[in-house]
């Protein structure tokens, strides 16, 4: 089964490591980790969020597009990792070793719907 | 053959129903298709068993049946591709003839020492809200329906149906496994592993509906679960379960009259009591006590060992009892605990006390709906004297629902009392 490993950051601590998360090596090292594991499907990792582009309708329903960061929301999307695994507990279990779950940040598992 | 059909498949107990679902959910990684399939397959054997005769094992027929009708539905479906990579068909493609028992099945089997096991693990999984983790297990694990979940937690039925339902679309959509979990994760999936046991035999020890009091079934799969998830996870609380199920359990030949009506406690003839379950009780308890992580199973072991270490109800030593139910309200501070702690001060301090304290609880809503608690209230009024209000507490207890066996010794309590 197909899950997305979504690694949260905070927008209070966008550079990773600097803040007390985890640092850009440890999160080499887990990719190489779950890399050779062959479960990976893809992966990406992203700029920060202050490097972001808005594009949404206004009230007219014209498209408007704009810089971000926005402040409504606190948490963003650092990275992910597209897996195919036996099931949850599989998922879980490298959400676990992913220092995206280290202190600082959170990793949401989505089962990928079957579209 | 039309009758002995019939009387076949009336035949299948809950106990055998739960074994299928665990089989076709561990195949299928979905309740709701085993259910549906299982269903079914019954449906079939209604049709097929007058004409060829009941097979020798309906069980396997059943089991072989409901795997070839989820198959074809699994086909038809749109996620194929996905749902078949699972599944492996290869070892499918030789359906064997009905009645046989499905060689795949070996292979699954061996690996665990309970098909029903990985339905436990499986209801009781961290990524379920925990209140519906319970509902779930008592749905699939006990086979209790909807309604009779909804009793055995306090709860109206349309709020059991949503987190039944809540439930089992996570199971599914997040894949969910139907194998036990792994050593490493066990640790982390006991204290709701072991709620769910516990409930489970609470349902059996005194049924929330029907005619009958006690489900020995229930309180003998409760056991026969505990006994293997202690084995694969040995710890002060397991055991401390164990012991609390074994003592309780020994009780039993002395808690239904000859009519099927509950004994009381006090008036059980202990001498009927399983000396041997009560002895292999109580050294569970004194192992789990010794234990540094003892909490709250081990506290409800301690309270059952000092019961049945009374040879009489007058020598029951309730100021130990009342201290034990203290402790326990540190661990857990719910209001059926706290209904424990009053019955055990009244009867080591006084009625008058006990009643003060379960007077304290009347504004619990949980409690509004619990009998025991309008009888503990009933008893201890009628120890006072207090007639009227004994007789208005047991009215209170009989409009809630329960067990015939229980209103009808209610009832009959009532009439002394009025």
């Amino acid at each position: 089964m197909k899950y997305a490993l979504l690694l949260m950051g905070h927008i209070d601590d966008p550079a990773c490591g600097k803040g007390g998360g985890a640092s850009p090596d440890e999160f080499f090292a887990f990719d190489q980790e779950i890399t050779a594991a062959g479960v990976v499907v893809s992966s990406f990792a992203l700029e920060d969020p202050d490097q972001s582009v808005v594009v949404r309708s206004d009230d007219s329903g014209e498209r408007v597009v704009s810089s971000g960061p926005f402040a409504e929301v606190q948490e963003f999307v650092g990275g992910g990792y597209i897996i195919d695994v036996a099931d949850i507990d599989e998922a879980i279990a490298w959400a676990r070793k992913s220092p995206g779950s280290a202190l600082g940040g959170h990793v949401e598992i989505r089962p990928v719907a079957p579209y | 053959m039309t009758s002995a059909a019939h009387r076949a498949v009336g035949e299948l107990d809950r106990d055998a129903r739960s074994r299928l679902i665990a089989t076709l959910a561990r195949r299928f990684g979905d309740l709701d298709l085993a259910e549906d399939m299982l269903q079914e397959a019954i449906a079939q054997a209604l049709r097929t068993w007058p004409d060829t005769g009941v097979p020798s094992s309906p069980e396997a027929w059943l089991t072989t049946t409901a795997k070839r009708k989820a198959l074809d539905v699994v086909r038809r479906e749109s996620v194929l591709a996905q749902k078949l990579a699972r599944l492996r068909l290869e070892s499918e493609r030789d359906v064997p003839p009905a009645g046989f028992a499905d060689p795949a099945d070996h292979a699954l089997d061996s690996a665990v020492p309970d098909e029903r096991l990985g339905l436990v693990f499986a209801c009781t999984h961290p990524v379920l809200k925990p209140e519906d983790r319970v509902a779930v297990t008592l749905r699939f694990v006990a086979g209790l329906t909807t309604a009779e979940v909804a009793h055995a937690l306090l709860l109206p039925v349309t709020t059991a149906a949503q987190r039944i339902v809540r439930a089992k679309k996570r199971i599914r959509s997040l894949g969910v496994s139907f194998e036990p979990p792994r050593a490493r994760d066990l640790d982390e999936r006991k204290s709701g592993v072991l709620r769910v046991l516990y409930l489970l035999y609470s349902e059996g020890f005194a049924r929330s509906a029907g005619p009958q009091h006690i489900r020995d079934d229930l309180t003998a799969e409760a056991i026969r679960l505990t006994r293997i998830v202690r084995r694969l996870m040995p710890c002060a609380e397991t055991t401390g379960l164990l012991s609390l199920l074994l003592l309780t359990e020994s009780r039993r030949p002395a808690r239904v009259d000859a009519d099927g009506r509950p004994v009381p406690l006090a008036h059980q003839d202990r001498t009927q009591w399983d000396h041997d379950l009560a002895a292999e009780g109580m050294r569970l308890a004194e192992a789990a006590a010794a234990a540094p992580d003892a909490a709250s199973y081990t506290i409800q072991a301690a309270i059952a060992a000092v019961h049945a270490e009374a040879t009489a109800p007058e020598s029951t030593d309730w100021a130990q009892i009342a201290v034990l139910y203290r402790m326990l309200e540190a661990h857990e501070g719910s209001p059926v605990v706290r209904v424990g702690r009053a019955v055990a001060v009244g009867r080591a301090f006084g009625p008058a006390h006990g009643l003060r304290l379960l007077d304290a609880l009347t504004d619990t809503p949980a409690l509004a709906r619990y009998r025991p608690y309008h009888v503990a209230r009933a008893i201890t009024l009628a120890e006072l004297g207090d007639d009227e209000a004994a007789a208005d507490a047991y009215r209170k207890a009989l409009a809630l629902p329960g067990n015939d066996a229980e209103d009808d010794f209610l009832a009959a309590t009532l009439a002394r009392t009025d």
